[in-house]
């Protein structure tokens, strides 16, 4: 065993270190790579340049962004409530533990599960027989594109949100009433305020990771919404353009970081006076 | 006139109101009263029968341990909690059902339950925000209190960098800009160091005067109630064991808990012999009180303060000194009688320990206690006797 404290620690971090090293750093840095050459190996800027002179890829990307944006809102406005609602239950870890519960299932056969619900002769359909109507095509629809998404990405809100909300002493609650604040102004000036960390933490868990869907868009939504997710599947597996493959990963990388920073937890960022 | 004028004009009203001493509501009318109020939580009664009658303007005190019902009494008054039976009354009306928010009444938690995401101003703003005052009369209202409290350098001040004691004034001061016209303090002062919380007495005394209006303050610590309140309310198991004034309460304990719960206090089982004589350890003593059956068991109390050691033969009991220590103004000293009784004594000279010494005391600091006498009872008798003594002087 090493001896001195440092020593220790770089031993501890070596594992993920290698890790890093391997399967993060290295590939981001071929990626860079990539979008700044040519298939030859010059280094060109030539796959930006298409990229943002391109209207095709604006508009993309601009779909990636409009979706993931109202993927998070969708999921934003059902979480809050349902958080604060467990919070107010009894056996609150119990109703928790269920809505983590489908996050434990695998993605692909939650959505095949979907196809099953939703498709021509599926559960909905039939139920809706029952009274009369006639079949309707729900899958491959903007619609059930988002309905999907946002069933996936509920639990990763719900969960920061509950665990902010869980932090705040009920005494504020208290205290905010006996000043002269109804319910609804003791949550939209003192809970929401304090819950905001958690606001912050799930609306990065869901809007990051709703900007590369593609999987979903190809299975629900039937290839009718193109996501960057989808261009980059597209360039790597069907056109083999690597290149601008990675410069479209790239620039997704710069618009998470991107949000990263705006949802950040900024404490301690007012300033006296 | 434009709506902040009017506002203004209020305020200005209101102010000269409570400046000049105008009393606009009947004076007769207790501005809180409980009417048979209990409390119970499936078969768990925490509050029993509780008859109540609060006058605006004084500083009362719920006075009791932890678990005594003291801090749910001041929970249905604020609101926080709904009785299971009785009445509530607010300046003759009944609020049982009114919301918190809609009560003319603030609380000062015993954890402050300040807003960690606002600074002091915002903090002691949020009352007056709330009822949706103008900028310029919040800004004023709560200069005014950060005034009062003595806190004005500090409004722009976080609360995560204010000492324990700081953040006790913001929330005193927080509660005190809605203009409540009572006040409710749940132990406010428990977590502050002893110099301090002499200090925030003073000063919530003085706060209380100068402000004219009712406190409600809850405390488990005896010398705290005596120190400051018009009136106290002792409390245990739920059931209001006496009420009287500081002095009253002291000197005249109605029963073996408020006589063991307020001060120290020497208590050991007697016999009335006749009105004005007492029998104890095996002797008889002169004492002032009456209206009790012949030969009746009591309860006696001797405050240690009241007994003093003296010579043997000057003494009314022969007591031996078993312990002392000093407790820098007086001798804190154990000493057993001759029949084992311990008495606990305050003396200002140094004994000996195994010293055989005389104990001895008046005859109007022997307290009796009756079992089981309710308080109108106890004021009853007291009454009926003490008005026997006026007529004979």
């Amino acid at each position: 065993m090493p001896k001195s404290k440092k020593q220790r620690q770089l031993f501890y971090l070596m594992p993920y270190g290698l890790w890093l090293l391997l399967f993060v750093i290295a590939p981001l840095i071929l990626l860079l790579f990539q979008s700044l050459t040519t298939q030859n190996g010059q280094f060109t800027l030539h796959n930006y340049a298409l990229y943002f002179s391109s209207g095709t890829y604006l508009l993309m990307t601009f779909n990636s962004v409009w979706y993931a944006l109202l993927i998070t809102i969708i999921t934003l406005v059902i979480s809050y409530p349902t958080a604060y609602l467990l919070n107010q239950l009894k056996q609150k870890q119990f109703w928790l533990l269920l809505v983590i519960l489908p996050t434990w299932i695998n993605l692909l056969l939650k959505t095949y599960a979907f196809i099953g619900l939703l498709s021509k002769t599926g559960t909905v359909n039939n139920f809706m027989s029952l009274f009369g109507i006639v079949p309707q095509q729900l899958l491959f629809s903007n619609w059930s594109f988002l309905l999907v998404a946002a069933y996936i990405e509920i639990p990763f809100m719900i969960l920061p949100i509950f665990n902010s909300l869980a932090e705040i002493n009920p005494r504020l609650e208290q205290a905010s009433r006996d000043l002269g604040a109804n319910r609804w102004q003791t949550l939209r000036r003192v809970i929401m305020p304090l819950s905001m960390p958690g606001i912050k933490a799930g609306i990065q868990a869901v809007f990051i990771p709703s900007l590369s869907l593609f999987m979903i868009t190809r299975l629900i939504g039937g290839n009718r919404v193109i996501t960057l997710g989808t261009a980059i599947e597209e360039h790597f597996l069907v056109t083999q353009n690597w290149q601008l493959g990675s410069t479209i990963g790239i620039i997704l990388i710069v618009a998470m970081v991107i949000t990263m920073i705006f949802t950040r937890d900024r404490k301690h960022s007012r300033k006296r006076g | 006139m434009q709506p902040v004028k009017l506002c203004a004009f209020l305020v200005t009203i209101d102010l000269l109101i409570k400046s000049e001493g105008w009393e606009l509501t009947n004076i007769s009318t207790p501005i809180i009263e409980f009417k048979n109020v209990g409390l119970s939580y499936g078969d768990d009664e925490v509050l029993k029968n509780i008859d109540l009658e609060l006058e605006a303007g004084k500083f009362y005190t719920l006075l009791g341990p932890s678990g005594s019902g003291k801090t749910t009494i001041l929970n249905l008054i604020s609101g926080q909690l709904t009785v299971t039976h009785g009445d509530i009354l607010f300046e003759g009306n009944i609020i049982n059902d009114v919301p918190v928010e809609k009560r003319h009444m603030n609380t000062v938690f015993q954890d402050y339950g300040l807003f960690p995401n606002m600074t002091v101003f915002e903090n002691v703003a949020f009352g007056p925000s709330i009822k949706g005052m103008s900028k310029k009369d919040i800004k004023t209202k709560v200069t005014e209190m950060l005034t009062l409290v003595k806190l004005n350098q500090y409004a722009d001040r976080e609360i995560t960098e204010l000492s324990g004691g700081q953040r006790q004034r913001v929330a005193i001061a927080r509660a005190l800009a809605n203009d409540p016209e009572v006040l409710l303090l749940d132990e406010p002062l428990s977590a502050l160091d002893y110099k301090l919380r002499k200090e925030m007495q003073y000063e919530l005394r003085e706060i209380q005067q100068r402000l004219g209006i009712t406190f409600v303050f809850v405390t488990h610590d005896q010398e705290e109630a005596l120190a400051m309140s018009d009136w106290i309310f002792v409390m245990n198991d739920g059931v209001i064991q006496q009420n009287g004034s500081p002095e009253d309460i002291y000197d005249e304990p109605i029963n073996h808990f408020v006589a063991d719960f307020i001060g120290e206090s020497n208590i050991l089982d007697g016999i009335m012999k006749t009105d004005y004589l007492v029998h104890f350890t095996g002797k008889d003593f002169e004492n002032v009180d009456a209206g009790m059956r012949p030969n009746e068991r009591v309860e006696i109390v001797l405050r240690p303060e009241d007994l003093d050691l003296t010579a043997i033969e000057n003494g009314k009991l022969i007591v031996t000194i078993a312990d002392q220590s000093f407790r820098g103004d007086y001798y804190e000293i154990t000493a057993i009688d001759d029949d084992g009784n311990e008495w606990q004594v305050q003396a200002t000279n140094k004994s000996k320990i195994d010293e055989r010494v005389g104990l001895t005391f008046d005859p109007e600091d022997i307290h009796i206690m009756r079992f089981n006498e309710s308080e109108n009872d106890f004021d009853a008798r007291l009454e009926s006797y003490e008005g026997e003594e006026d007529a004979e002087k």
